[in-house]
């Protein structure tokens, strides 16, 4: 049950990244955006051709650091992935959600534009690489440490948990200090006022998306570290991701970081009862439960 | 191909793109006349296929229960099982309006995925409730001894033919009714609806629970037109995602358009599968891939250069008017 709560830890960790990104943009955009899922699959695939592919032509070694499964590849990989992500959100507002916003579509629209998105990234991805899971390290040992309680953790898991605090100390010192970050602030909080004070909000929407984007990126790229890639992997990721952002209150980037963790806790933990395959069910029974008792999730206002 | 193998293709063609056409009326309610976003249509296609699968066949005795295991098996007609899976799909949506309907749309779309996937799951991993992956076989087929096997699918069609037709009466009637003008009153101002004194959300109740009943309809007719269901069948691609695309193509908030889309895009899907037979070798395992990408675009290029669709929204629904 330790063990357990550990993994749910890590697993909550990775939706927690996906979840901020998704909260951000239903806060500031407004819209539901079932494509954010696939922007982690996006970030997980971007990065494995980055691994596997070019940074193999170019010759830069494939040794891993210590105990970890992966090198200064990965390490190349990661940041570029995440720019690479952030990117594509941003491309796909310019041609989609853009115009779509200039005809005054309704919210419905956008969303839906969205989930057309997100078929269209998952296609993409599935032509390219086919639908096999795939690793970025095939066939490796993951040599794991014993914790008290009979417990284990990989050094691969302790790092993601580094990864995840710093991506979200980054993004809580940028939304608190910089005048992008407080404009964003402000814009969640309430548009029509942000507008009226000369906030740029195209420029706001811009840099939603790409930070959205690129953890959603980081994300990808840990879950595939930790367990493996998928062409699925996002689309699975979907419902806890929504799940983890009602919870915590939608537009709340803390209320989404605990959001995750629950998510991620529960749906390990359930596995000691139910068959693994049903940590999907039980994000979505978390999200129905919380909409009769308190839809406007944790720390919404009445 | 001789002419005898076109005909038979294309009445094969009708059938599934008429089964669709079932499928975009009832999102047609939901979508077209109340607003109701719902992408969980593969879940109410599952439920539909399943109910009926398991009201009309009986369940096995004798050798056949050691390898096909089925929660109940009813052995009753054609029509109670179109019956029993328009009733079970009614009170599943029933049960997904309660905690959805107050709030706003995105939590309609949420919380359907979420019972689309999560049904799936279920018919998958639980062996004893509907044989597991393997799904089920040998589903009956309504007038079966009166032609040919190797002709039955001319029966099929006038069975699917009629029942498109009722439905679409019925929906019509429906919607020329004050009951109608109440739903598209909900979809275009919802404020201004309730201030009129309209209940709004028994509305968007009667209607989420009236179209996924017709969606369930689809999911029998669907089941007992290939006769054999399995899990992998109700995925959000072939059970969701191409019948919004045929309802935007068509014309949302026009039942004319809501059959016109769905024999419209089944004829583009069904054509990018003669394109892709040109493709080199290497790259036809992942054809189907293709096909959906180009179906993925052009929902984009319909939602930015033609959201009306084909046919557009019938503005005027009341004889009262001219």
């Amino acid at each position: 049950m330790v063990e357990l709560t550990i993994y749910g830890i890590v697993l909550g960790s990775i939706i927690s990244l996906g979840s901020i990104g998704l909260t951000l943009v239903y806060g500031i955009i407004r819209f539901a955006n079932f494509s954010h899922g696939d922007f982690l699959t996006a970030g997980a695939y971007v990065a494995l051709f980055l691994v596997t592919g070019i940074m193999a032509w170019i010759g830069i070694p494939d040794t891993n650091f210590g105990s970890l499964s992966f090198g200064w590849r990965m390490v190349i990989a990661f940041p570029i992935s995440m720019a690479v992500v952030a990117g594509v959100a941003i491309l796909l507002d310019q041609i989609l959600y853009r115009r779509l916003r200039a005809k005054k579509s309704g919210a419905v629209i956008l969303a839906m534009s969205s989930l057309g998105a997100a078929f269209i990234i998952r296609m993409i991805i599935l032509i390219l690489w086919g639908a096999d899971s795939l690793f970025y390290k095939p066939g490796l040992m993951r040599p794991a440490i014993e914790l008290p309680l009979g417990a284990k953790i990989r050094p691969d898991q302790i790092l993601i948990l580094c990864v995840v605090l710093f991506l979200v100390a980054a993004l809580h010192i940028f939304l608190k200090s910089t005048k992008m970050g407080k404009a964003m602030r402000a814009t969640a909080d309430n548009k029509e006022l942000a507008l009226v004070t000369g906030i740029d909000t195209e420029r706001i929407i811009i840099w939603t998306w790409g930070i959205g984007g690129a953890l959603a990126a980081a994300a990808g790229i840990l879950y595939g570290i930790d367990v493996q890639l998928h062409p699925y992997m996002g689309w699975n990721f979907l419902i806890p991701l929504f799940a983890a952002t009602i919870l915590g209150s939608i537009g709340n980037m803390y209320g989404a970081l605990i959001g995750g963790l629950i998510i991620g806790v529960a749906q390990q933990v359930s596995t000691a009862f139910l068959m693994p395959t049903y940590k999907l069910p039980v994000a979505f029974i978390i999200m129905i439960l919380i909409l009769f008792i308190r839809p406007q999730g944790i720390f919404g206002k009445e | 191909m001789e002419i005898g193998g076109i005909i038979a293709y294309l009445v094969s063609f009708a059938i599934m793109a008429g089964i669709y056409a079932v499928f975009c009326l009832g999102l047609n309610i939901q979508w077209g006349y109340t607003g109701l976003f719902n992408i969980g249509i593969a879940g109410f296609f599952c439920i539909g296929a399943y109910a009926s699968a398991m009201i009309t066949t009986p369940k096995p005795t004798g050798i056949y229960a050691h390898y096909v295991h089925q929660i109940f098996g009813l052995n009753l007609p054609f029509i109670v099982g179109l019956v029993g899976a328009a009733v079970i799909c009614g009170i599943i949506a029933f049960l997904i309006g309660i905690p959805t309907l107050k709030l706003s749309e995105d939590y309609l779309a949420i919380a359907t995925l979420g019972i689309a996937e999560t049904f799936r799951l279920i018919f998958n991993n639980e062996h004893w409730l509907a044989n597991g992956p393997r799904g089920l076989m040998g589903l009956p087929q309504p007038f079966q001894g009166l032609i040919d096997p190797k002709n039955y699918n001319y029966i099929y069609l006038v069975i699917i033919v009629i029942i498109m037709v009722v439905i679409y009466i019925a929906i019509e009637k429906a919607i020329r009714s004050p009951w109608g003008r109440v739903l598209r009153g909900i979809r275009e101002d919802e404020v201004s609806a309730a201030m009129s004194g309209k209940d709004i959300f028994h509305f968007k109740m009667q209607s989420l629970v009236f179209g996924s009943m017709v969606m369930g309809i689809g999911g029998a007719l669907y089941a007992h037109y290939t006769k054999s269901i399995s899990p992998d069948v109700f995925t959000p691609l072939y059970g969701t995602f191409i019948i919004w695309v045929m309802l935007m193509a068509g014309g949302s908030g026009n039942n004319k358009g809501a059959v016109l889309g769905a024999y419209a895009i089944w004829a583009i899907w069904i054509g990018t599968k003669f394109m892709t037979d040109f493709l080199p070798y290497t790259l036809k395992a992942r054809a189907p891939y293709i096909r959906f990408l180009i179906i993925g675009i052009l929902l984009e290029i319909i939602l930015i250069y033609r959201p009306q669709g084909l046919l557009g929204e019938e503005k005027k629904v009341s004889k009262m008017m001219d």
